[in-house]
């Protein structure tokens, strides 16, 4: 699926080379990696262990990646998405298990309570003015709370009695590969054309190129950020009702989830500034997050050093971003 | 450069052959050698005068798409105040920030008292006692004044603490040394910007600057501030220091400088001695070549519609009571002085700012845009004077730029955007502006001055828009593109477009408007017909000061001075300012629409 976005994307947006190269040299990081645990642990280069625990583990952070890289591009961050997420799953739990809601009504309740959140989030820093960390850490705080009020009195919520909705995350339509990681695919395309091919997403970029100059173009841009986080709001539900769906609604869900979003999103080559970034970088950074830390995994690397070793690669990959900046602007 | 800095040859490179390219008879060291005596006495080699204080000789500097500065040639003497004018444009900061070490020259000589110096980086250039005061003060409004003035300058026990007394002490002595009434321990954010251009000051004098220069130091100073500042720099020179002066104000050149060199279009024109010559001396060679061009407004007629009908408006900080009528197919110019408001009018028509009363009529119908998105739907596009911030995605490329004001309405369907009609569209308006780009893929960022201001161009023309408002539609932009602005407001005017144009530069309000308005702080001043507008009429109304001057508010009849509101603000006469404050009205049609909105706009 990545590589063949990469000549689509840059054909068609807002620069071709630049954003080939960037893309490249994430792609070309995750090979290397792959390559090198394939090499040094036995366990690693198999199907089983590349699509269920790989591919698995890096959904949830994925989806909300996927959001993130919205809200990021425009500049902005939204630290609410990991406790977010953890909400959204108890929200599911409540409209179709407390509620006994119809299947497609509780979906549609917890995208629409992602939506809200995320709502929020845009009104409190597009009508407010407050900043996104500061709005947005708020709003963490908030859910870390929510998730727990929302639960079973501190226990999870789980869905035995709705097969449907477990299948969300654990059917297979296609054999031997889980519906959650179809979920992500999905997802992923939607958000892709989201950015790519719609007002949204050109405003997306315009907003973090130069947010004064877009709305002295003529654009609303304090709408259209309300629009950019409730868009990373559906996407928190849309993770939060996989996350539910994979293994029950947990209080304790979502924990951490923020920092390894904007992470992927990171290592996929958005820029924390704005302006750029891309759907394809932020999977791609989402893969290595997953591959590292299964990859380590198989290795014995404790999870301790795990965290080492993921920090010093967005060390890493954020430091070739720095340098690749560097030599465009020159040249510029 | 790699000249020995010996007196002789020192004094040789003063008149270095490649210091004026164009060799043409009014400019380089040759009317400087017969104007000014100590100038003269340093051309023959190995005269063992002093050499000048500061020197700069033969200096070039290019950007991408744009020569700022071909043969720049400078030099401030021992004990002077040097005013440096010129257009916007003209080269001014570039040569600054040449001297402050923020640019590197690609060719050139540079010298302090006769020895050749290279600046590499600000520090540097303080190292050399070269102190730069920008118009924007850089300062930290949070710190104290001790704190700013001495800022990277700390003297640490260990390394580590700070001693506020001892800090406090240093800057007392400072202060009182410059005569400079501040308290040390005051905040720099609640002083005003007179008192905080005094930090600035102090600052810079901190590290024993020898040579001070200043950038536009009165911009937003009123007289008895100028006088205290113009106090200070007289004390502040003696016969090892210099101040180079950069302002755009007459009078206070004569008050202040010695002497004064004109630059124009990034090269030395002329230096003068401000005794013997008058105004009129320095304005002719800062305009030079084009009050020279026959370039005339095109298709002035006064029988149009109206089409933007402006009463009464004002905001909160500045504007007062701005009224104002555009015609179809009219340019009308927008003069005054810089911080007079005539950026916050554009920005309150569009709904950038906020208007806190005064209303605006578009053909008639009274609209009330509260943001720029909504003035863009009713066909009012503003054209920043900061292309870079308010302008331009500048990481983007020409059709993302190009189509960005009309996705929605015209270049997207169901919310998904029409890449290869914005493209098409694009491509159409890159060939009838005549952008230079290669396509239009190519990022804006690597676009000269000139061709990114085609490109906001035709992003109000894909708008549609029926007003524009272009504010210093040519600022950053270099002759030949100039030229090829021009002509495009012209051929828009003839289309039919109305035309706001914010300029501060005169000869380009001159040449451009069918109608010129003058603003002075806040206020419309007065109103000019093209046939009315020269420079002096223009100056005239762009100096009156009715807030400090009730002579000056009398003539414009603001009720400041006593005196009714029906005396007119007919534009003056072309006469000396400073005898026309009494100036007998001359009514016209244009002054008599003005006085009367202004009444209604002071009965709202």
């Amino acid at each position: 699926m990545t590589s063949a976005e990469v000549p689509v994307a840059s054909g068609g947006m807002s620069d071709s080379v630049r954003l080939r190269l960037q893309q490249l040299g994430a792609f070309a990081g995750l090979i290397i990696i792959v390559i090198f645990f394939a090499i040094v642990s036995d366990n690693f280069f198999s199907y089983d262990n590349l699509v269920n625990n790989v591919l698995v583990s890096v959904v949830l952070v994925g989806i909300l990646a996927l959001g993130g890289t919205f809200v990021i591009i425009t500049g902005g961050i939204d630290l609410s998405v990991g406790f977010g997420m953890g909400v959204m799953g108890m929200i599911a739990g409540r409209t179709l298990i407390s509620m006994n809601l119809p299947l497609w009504l509780g979906i549609l309740l917890t995208l629409l309570a992602g939506a809200l959140i995320g709502f929020i989030n845009g009104f409190n820093i597009s009508i407010l003015g407050m900043p996104p960390f500061i709005a947005t850490l708020a709003m963490m705080l908030i859910c870390q709370g929510l998730r727990i009020v929302l639960s079973d009195g501190g226990a999870s919520i789980y869905f035995d009695k709705l097969p449907a909705f477990q299948d969300i995350a654990n059917g297979e339509l296609i054999p031997k590969v889980p519906n959650q990681v179809l979920v992500f695919i999905g997802a992923a395309i939607i958000a892709w054309i989201l950015l790519n091919r719609t007002l949204l997403g050109r405003y997306t970029y315009a907003i973090g190129s130069n947010e004064a100059a877009t709305a002295l173009s003529g654009i609303n841009t304090r709408k259209w950020k309300i629009i950019v986080y409730t868009v990373a709001g559906v996407f928190t539900g849309l993770a939060g009702i996989v996350s539910a769906a994979r293994l029950g609604a947990s209080p304790a869900a979502g924990t951490g989830y923020e920092l390894q979003a904007i992470a992927a999103v990171v290592i996929g080559g958005t820029s924390l500034a704005g302006g750029s970034g891309t759907i394809v970088g932020t999977v791609i950074g989402a893969l290595i997050i997953g591959v590292l830390n299964n990859g380590l995994q198989t290795m014995s690397v404790p999870q301790q050093w795990q965290y080492v070793i993921l920090g010093v690669v967005i060390l890493i990959a954020v430091y070739i971003d720095m340098l690749r900046k560097r030599s465009t602007s020159t040249l510029g | 450069m790699s000249t020995p800095g010996t007196g002789p040859t020192a004094a040789n490179l003063r008149k270095p052959a490649m210091s004026d390219p164009q060799g043409s008879d009014p400019q380089g060291s040759d009317p400087l050698g017969s104007e000014q005596g100590p100038d003269s006495q340093g051309g023959p080699a190995g005269a063992p005068e002093q050499p000048y204080l500061l020197e700069v000789s033969g200096v070039d500097k290019s950007f991408p798409g744009v020569k700022a500065l071909s043969g720049m040639h400078l030099n401030l003497r021992h004990g002077e105040v040097l005013a440096l004018v010129g257009e916007n444009g003209a080269g001014k900061s570039t040569l600054m920030k040449l001297l402050s070490g923020i640019y590197q020259p690609d060719a050139g000589h540079f010298a302090l008292d006769g020895k050749p110096f290279r600046v590499s980086s600000p520090k540097q250039a303080q190292d050399l006692g070269i102190a730069i005061i920008h118009q924007e003060f850089n300062l930290m409004p949070d710190l104290t004044v001790a704190e700013n003035i001495f800022i990277g300058q700390e003297r640490a026990k260990a390394g580590i603490f700070t001693n506020d007394r001892s800090l406090n002490r240093r800057a007392r002595e400072l202060l009182d040394r410059l005569q400079l009434p501040l308290n040390p321990r005051a905040r720099v954010g609640t002083l005003t910007v007179a008192k905080q251009q005094m930090v600035e000051i102090a600052k810079a004098l901190s590290y024993d600057a020898r040579v001070l220069i200043m950038d536009e130091p009165t911009a937003a100073l009123n007289d008895a501030e100028v006088a205290t500042l113009h106090g200070l720099i007289r004390r502040y020179v003696t016969s090892d220091t210099g101040v180079i002066y950069i302002s755009h104000k007459m009078d206070e050149l004569q008050a202040i400088s010695q002497r004064i060199t004109v630059i124009r279009d990034g090269a030395f024109i002329d230096t003068l001695d401000t005794r013997t010559s008058t105004m009129k001396d320095v304005i002719s060679r800062m305009v030079g070549r084009e009050l020279r061009s026959d370039a005339a407004p095109e298709n002035v007629r006064g029988d149009r519609d109206v089409v933007l009908q402006v009463s009464g408006l004002s905001t909160k900080d500045l504007l007062k009571n701005v009224s104002f009528e555009l015609r179809e197919g009219e340019i009308l110019g927008f003069a005054g002085l810089m911080g007079a408001g005539r950026t916050e009018v554009a920005r309150a028509i569009v709904g950038a700012d906020k208007r806190s009363s005064g209303s605006i009529l578009l053909r008639g119908k009274r609209i009330d845009p509260a943001n720029p998105a909504q003035a863009a739907e009713k066909g009012i596009g503003y054209l920043s004077e900061d292309r870079k911030h308010y302008g331009l995605l500048l990481n983007q490329n020409v059709t993302s730029n190009v189509a960005l004001s009309s996705l929605g309405d015209q270049f997207s369907r169901f919310g998904f955007v029409a890449d290869g009609a914005a493209r098409n569209r694009t491509k159409e308006l890159v060939q009838t502006l005549r952008v230079k780009t290669p396509s239009v893929n190519q990022i804006v960022q690597n676009l000269s001055g000139g061709n990114q201001q085609k490109v906001v161009i035709a992003k109000w023309l894909v708008k549609d828009c029926d007003v524009l408002i272009f504010d210093e539609p040519t600022r950053g932009i270099d002759v030949g593109a100039k030229e090829e602005i021009y002509q495009l407001l012209n051929r828009l005017a003839k289309d039919g477009k109305s035309i706001i144009m914010i300029s501060s530069e005169l000869p380009e309000v001159l040449r451009m408007s069918h109608r010129v308005i003058v603003m002075s702080e806040g206020r419309v001043t007065g109103e000019l017909s093209a046939g009315e507008a020269n420079s002096e009429s223009v100056m005239h109304l762009a100096t009156l000061r009715p807030d400090e001057n009730p002579q000056d508010a009398a003539e414009l009849g603001l009720p400041t001075a006593g005196t009714g509101t029906a005396s007119s603000d007919g534009p003056a006469p072309p006469i000396d300012s400073s005898s026309t404050a009494a100036t007998p009205s001359v009514s016209t049609d244009s002054s008599d629409s003005t006085d009367s909105t202004d009444r209604k706009g002071q009965q709202r």
